[in-house]
């Protein structure tokens, strides 16, 4: 079947099986492999994307149903060049190793910080609750996203604050 | 002869975390992860590839009847379909374990485990492979499994592993260490002995990321390519160089970014010699990537130790002696990775960080059909089971005192004067000032004003616990004279050159899986040669271009390969000493170093660079007598012991007496690792392990019913925690360098996995003091707390 | 990852042409609508289907939350993330902003439907027994029209429902009534973590009696208990520690909780008799102004 959807801004059309899961479309058929996977039960969120504006396990979402809809990825946050605040606040703050679940934590991370811009320290384990990271221990998962709190609307002064870009 | 003008030195950021300097530099690999351009196996595509699906057995022990593979190979999508009998012609159907015992690639005869690799499939796309595995049809003839591992050795237990000559019974190992007659003696004559019955359950380390490979035969060449998540490239090369009789210069392993290894990533997989096979069959790449119920059902688990500890005391505490009685559960195939001379791994630190008269440990290993492993999750070669056995027993001699359980650890920890210290085990302790760390996660945790806290909240009924575990580990694997594990030493290289610019390139033999690596290791070298670490580019895990060497597990990259990696920039400065001379016309005792350039001494304004004397080794003109051009070195490093980190934990929780639901408020970690090269880093690796700790304690078991079903095999049935289950960490350290290590660091991967579960068990139990009980395992979900509320706390198998 | 078995896909583009799909199709055909209960069976092949009918675009007619004086009406297609959100919902039935923070995680809750999950039908499923405790009705509508059925009805055994072949879940309505409030209980291993036992409670009174009160249970039977031996015992009765006791002692007697991975069935009855006192008494608290 044909679907045609927005995907990081840009109108995609593909013909493609009803089964095809949207996080394979992303990754497989339009190479955004910073969406990953990691479970077959919707548990892990490694896979957690953008579906007009809210964030979804896109392994649990089918191609077919994003069509005619709105579907945004990690290699959408930095724009024109430069890192989101979440973006940054990870890079500062450690809230990386391995990197495996990062895009999909950034991703709801960036959705909490749109809709509360001071969110409390349980507001945001509560916000990543449903996503797993075996690295970090989730406490520099939460300073990051505080520091980005304090520098959203701030890009300029967030991209010279870091000793590597 | 012109004198190269000083330049200034590039902008060195001197903070103060001597001796490794640049401190809590940011990670140089983070600019691509955050933008979600990370580089997994499951990222690569590569023209004409090809996916490969694994046909698995739903029984954990049965006889292979038939395999019927015609609907599957008729599938227009399909390229290949291979069974047991396929690979038996070629002798690929079995291969070595990391134990040098073998496992079945694809069953041959029986199935041993549920999950076990049956068949499997080639097609254009993931979905269809999946599509046709349903078209193979396996007739099996069940057999009685064997579950239970206490009935492992039972008279009339099935016989797992026919398929070794002669092979009557499902015995793997027996084992011992320590003197069992002078251990005796002393608990004989001693005032007070406690035993106790403590299981770690099978548990398994399920990184975000599952194993796979893209395997790449190259018909011309005869080169394989294979892209793996391997945590031992080079170790896996040499094995299937070996195993598959290709030439080992003909095999490229490249392991890219990894999603977290943990040691899961450590064993070779029947799923990679598959794909390897199937590459050279198709003459396409083709990829393998299991699916999570995959990795939980077949892949390496870890501990499943079944222990009877026993301490002996005198009455006013001071601890004696340890023994104990093991029962290891290897699942069918013994695919621990484990030195050859170590089948039970380091569990001889079981002795803890006590000062024991005598230590004895008897071990007998079994088969079971189970998937294969043990050794993994930060396992540390089985010091998770060793430090869980003796601080859980410590903390019942304690109970038995009626002492506090962190009095009582004073009172018996090793003395810094002691080190290097022996063990009755045998094991050389390097360094060790353990009662400062205690004391600082005592300070740190307000150990004083939470005991009284305990003490009202009893009062009024409420359950609140406390539990302190001190762990003492071996890490850094380790002597070549003891330790290698298939024949191959684990010793390691690495190799680095100054390009004439004066950046620089360092090729290691480890393989990070998200601990920073790219960082710490420019942050060794910078410290050594002067280059700022942004200048020099770490290489790591593609066999083609980096040192031989035992890969990323055991918290050996610190201790072993930073080693290397400051020996070897030690080499280059030296070198560089010597063209330094020769620029500035002196001689070379005339000469210091001062932050990335040589002076002569007295005379700051003679001096040059790194930068210039890179550029004068490769440029022209002569250099010194002796001297050959180019600035590089390469050394292969040999550790002279083990490094052993150590620390001090205490943990509060809170049980909610009408539900037995267990709260982590607090977790206090005092970690001592050595030097630290990066704080930032430590910070975060200790984290990760706590996480793992309440994981385990709270939650964490791979479960099997009496049949040999798999229970636990999604992550809605194996649980993780989530951020919501884990407090805000607490850290602290201490540092006592190694004194055999270069740079004195000792490593710190995987220091809170092993500290962090007695700590945690050690709580709960002392929450539920008012019950009387003084052990329940892990996992203690709130049924099992409730149940020990009750008085009867169960083994969880 | 595992993925399903191929299917055709179809989306409705209102309740009457998805009820007509369906009737086409045939039993061979199901409804997705946020798909977090349906495709992980899929692709697990747990279940398999033919035909699969996307009814996401059904907002306007199935989503919808009105709160009225006599009665609340909650389209099926209602987001977990809206039940949870709204302060209007929470003021009426607390219980379901206390149910929706342990249903699953934030961001399956963006997809999730209030109809889904009811039509899942998992023994374990919160909202059924958020709605039993609140004695809602389904309304279940055909090509024949609507009917209109009680929890008990809506409840045929384990994953089975009174929405047959051709039929679709449109509406929950749940009556309200002056001086009650209501709350939800639940113990989980971890968050996101199906119930180890999860209780819900609704007390009504008039000044400091008791006129009724509801208790509904999950995961410790075959589909959601709703326990009328318990309205019988509390209906004129003054809240008390006593007779909270009295009630979770009924509950864990009208449960039949198996032992599995989660817990015994021993500890699911004491959970079952612990959750209805915690839920009855933080009902009360709420209705007499001493708690949240």
């Amino acid at each position: 079947m044909q679907v045609t959807l927005t995907v990081n801004g840009d109108e995609v059309t593909a013909d493609i099986e009803a089964r095809l899961l949207l996080v394979h479309f992303l990754r497989d058929h339009l190479g955004l492999t910073g969406t990953h996977w990691g479970c077959d039960t919707s548990n892990c969120g490694t896979c957690v994307v953008w579906l007009d504006g809210e964030p979804v396990k896109s392994c649990t979402v089918l191609t077919a149903m994003a069509g005619g809809h709105e579907v945004r990825t990690v290699e959408d946050l930095e724009q024109g060049g430069e890192l989101d605040p979440i973006q940054q606040g990870f890079m500062q703050c450690h809230g990386l190793q391995c990197g495996f679940c990062t895009p999909g934590m950034m991703m709801t991370a960036r959705a909490l910080l749109d809709r509360n811009p001071n969110p409390s320290e349980e507001d945001i384990r509560e916000a990543i609750s449903g996503q797993i990271c075996r690295c970090t221990g989730y406490s520099t998962i939460v300073r990051s996203v505080q520091w980005a709190a304090t520098h959203d609307g701030d890009r300029d002064s967030a991209v010279a604050a870091g000793s590597t870009s | 002869m012109t004198v190269t003008e000083p330049k200034p030195a590039p902008e060195f950021v001197d903070n103060d975390q001597k001796p490794v300097g640049h401190g809590r530099m940011l990670r140089k690999e983070d600019p691509r992860f955050v933008r979600g351009l990370g580089r997994y196996v499951d990222d690569i595509q590569l023209p004409g590839m090809l996916h490969l699906a694994i046909l698995r057995s739903p029984l954990a022990h049965a006889r292979i009847v038939s395999i019927d593979t015609t609907a599957a190979e008729a599938h227009p999508k399909v390229k290949a379909v291979v069974t047991g009998a396929a690979l038996a012609e070629q002798n690929l159907a079995w291969m070595p374990t990391l134990s040098n015992d073998v496992q079945a690639v694809l069953a041959t005869d029986k199935v041993r485990f549920q999950g076990q690799e049956v068949a499997f499939v080639v097609a254009e796309d993931r979905y269809s492979a999946r599509d046709a595995l349903e078209l193979i049809d396996v007739e099996y003839e069940p057999l009685d499994p064997v579950i239970d591992v206490r009935r492992a050795l039972a008279e009339d237990a099935p016989v797992i592993r026919d398929d070794l000559e002669g092979k009557t019974d499902n015995h793997c190992f027996d084992w011992e260490t320590g003197d069992a007659a002078a251990t005796e003696a002393v608990f004989e004559s001693a005032d007070v002995v406690v035993s106790e019955d403590i299981v770690y359950p099978r548990v398994h380390p399920a990184p975000m990321e599952t194993c796979g490979c893209v395997a790449d035969f190259e018909r011309v060449d005869g080169k394989l390519t294979l892209w793996c998540t391997s945590q031992a490239p080079h170790a896996h090369r040499t094995v299937y160089a070996l195993v598959a009789g290709l030439p080992e210069h003909k095999i490229r392993i490249i392991a890219p970014d990894i999603g977290g290894g943990f040691g899961n990533k450590v064993p070779i997989y029947p799923g990679y010699v598959c794909s390897i096979v199937a590459s050279l069959v198709t003459g396409k790449p083709v990829k393998w990537m299991e699916d999570r119920t995959e990795n939980l059902v077949s892949t390496g688990f870890a501990r499943d130790y079944v222990m009877r500890g026993e301490i002996a005391a005198t009455n006013d505490g001071k601890i004696l002696a340890i023994r104990t009685n093991v029962l290891a559960d290897h699942g069918a195939f013994n695919g621990t990775a484990a030195p050859i001379k170590y089948p039970a791994g380091f569990f001889g630190v079981f002795t803890g960080s006590y000062d024991l008269q005598a230590a004895y440990c008897k071990m007998t290993a079994v088969y079971t059909n189970k998937a294969p492993g043990g050794v993994a999750y930060a396992c540390s070669f089985r010091i998770t089971e060793a430090v869980y056995l003796v601080e859980r027993i410590v903390d019942c001699l304690a109970h038995q005192l009626d002492m506090d359980p962190a009095e009582l650890r004073m009172r018996n920890l090793l003395k810094p004067e002691q080190f290097p210290y022996e063990t009755k085990t045998g094991w050389v302790y390097d360094s060790g000032n353990y009662e400062p760390a205690l004391r600082q996660a005592m300070d740190l945790v307000g150990y004083d004003d939470l005991r009284r806290e305990q003490a009202e909240k009893r009062e009024r009924g409420e359950l609140m616990g406390i539990g302190v575990s001190f762990f003492t580990e071996a890490v850094g694997a380790g002597p070549r004279k003891d330790m290698d594990i298939l024949g191959l030493g684990m010793a390691d290289g690495c190799e680095l050159r100054v390009h004439p610019t004066g950046k620089a390139v360092v090729r290691l033999s480890v393989k990070t899986q998200g601990q920073g690596h790219e960082t710490t290791y420019a942050q060794i070298v910078a410290e050594e040669i002067g280059i700022p670490p942004d200048d020099i580019e770490v290489v790591h895990g593609d066999t083609d271009n980096t040192p031989f060497g035992l890969g990323t597990y055991g918290s050996r990259s610190t201790p072993v390969s930073g080693a290397a990696a400051a020996l070897v920039a030690r080499k280059v400065r030296d070198k560089a000493k010597i063209i330094a001379s020769g620029m500035l016309e002196v001689s070379v005792a005339d000469l210091e170093w001062v932050k990335g350039s040589f002076q002569v001494k007295g005379d700051p304004t003679s001096a040059v660079t790194i930068q210039d004397i890179a550029m004068r080794a490769h440029g022209a003109g002569d250099l010194p007598e002796g001297v050959e051009g180019a600035l590089e070195a390469q050394i292969c490093y040999n550790p002279s012991n083990l490094t052993y980190p150590f620390g001090a934990y205490i943990c509060v929780v809170d049980v909610d007496p009408g539900t037995g639901q267990v709260t982590v408020r607090r977790f206090v970690a005092v970690d001592d690792c050595g030097t630290r090269i990066n704080p930032m880093i430590i910070e975060g690796q200790v984290h990760g392990g706590l996480t793992d700790g309440v994981g385990m304690a709270l939650m964490e078991i791979i479960a099997f019913d009496e049949d040999g079903n798999c229970l636990s095999s999604s992550l809605m049935d194996y649980l993780i925690p989530t951020a919501l289950e884990v407090p805000d960490w607490e850290t602290g350290h201490t540092v006592t360098p190694s004194p055999h290590h270069p740079i004195g660091a000792k490593g710190i991967g995987e220091s809170a996995t092993v500290g962090s579960p007695p700590a945690l068990v050690n709580a709960v139990v002392d929450a539920l003091k008012p019950f009387g009980i003084r052990h329940a395992d892990m996992p203690l979900t709130p049924s099992r707390v409730w149940d020990a509320m009750q008085g009867r706390p169960t083994p969880p198998i | 990852m595992q993925v399903p078995a191929p299917f055709e896909y179809e989306r409705a583009n209102s309740v009457d042409h998805a009820i007509a799909l369906l009737e086409q199709r045939g039993s061979e055909a199901r409804l997705v609508a946020g798909g977090h209960s349906l495709l992980p069976m899929m692709k697990l092949r747990l279940a398999n289907l033919e035909y699969l009918i996307d009814i996401n675009d059904l907002g306007t007619e199935l989503g919808y939350l009105r709160i009225g004086p006599d009665q609340v009406r909650i389209g099926a297609l209602t987001r977990h993330r809206d039940l949870l959100e709204s302060d209007e919902l929470a003021a009426t039935f607390p219980i379901f902003r206390d149910a929706e923070r342990v249903i699953a995680d934030p961001v399956v809750r963006n997809r999730g439907t209030l109809g889904g999950s009811l039509c899942q039908a998992d023994p374990s499923e919160d909202l059924s027994a958020v709605c039993t405790t609140l004695n809602a009705s389904c309304v279940i509508r055909s090509s024949d029209g609507e009917r209109v059925v009680t929890m008990d009805e809506f409840y045929r055994g384990p994953y089975e429902t009174a929405v047959e072949d051709g039929q679709i879940l449109t509406e929950v309505r749940i009556p309200v009534r002056p001086g009650g409030s209501s709350a939800y209980e639940k113990v989980e291993r971890r968050a996101g973590d199906w119930a180890i036992c999860s209780a819900g409670a609704a007390v009504w009174m008039d000044g400091s009696q008791i006129t009724d009160a509801r208790v509904g249970l999950a995961a410790v039977g075959p589909n959601t208990t709703g326990i009328p031996a318990i309205s019988d015992a509390l209906r004129g009765q003054q809240p008390s520690d006593e007779l909270y006791a009295q009630a979770g002692a009924i509950a864990a007697e009208h449960c039949s909780p198996a032992t599995d991975m989660r817990g015994s069935a021993d500890y699911k009855r004491h959970l079952a008799d612990e959750l209805t006192q915690r839920a009855l008494r933080r009902s009360v608290a709420r209705i007499t102004g001493e708690g949240a």
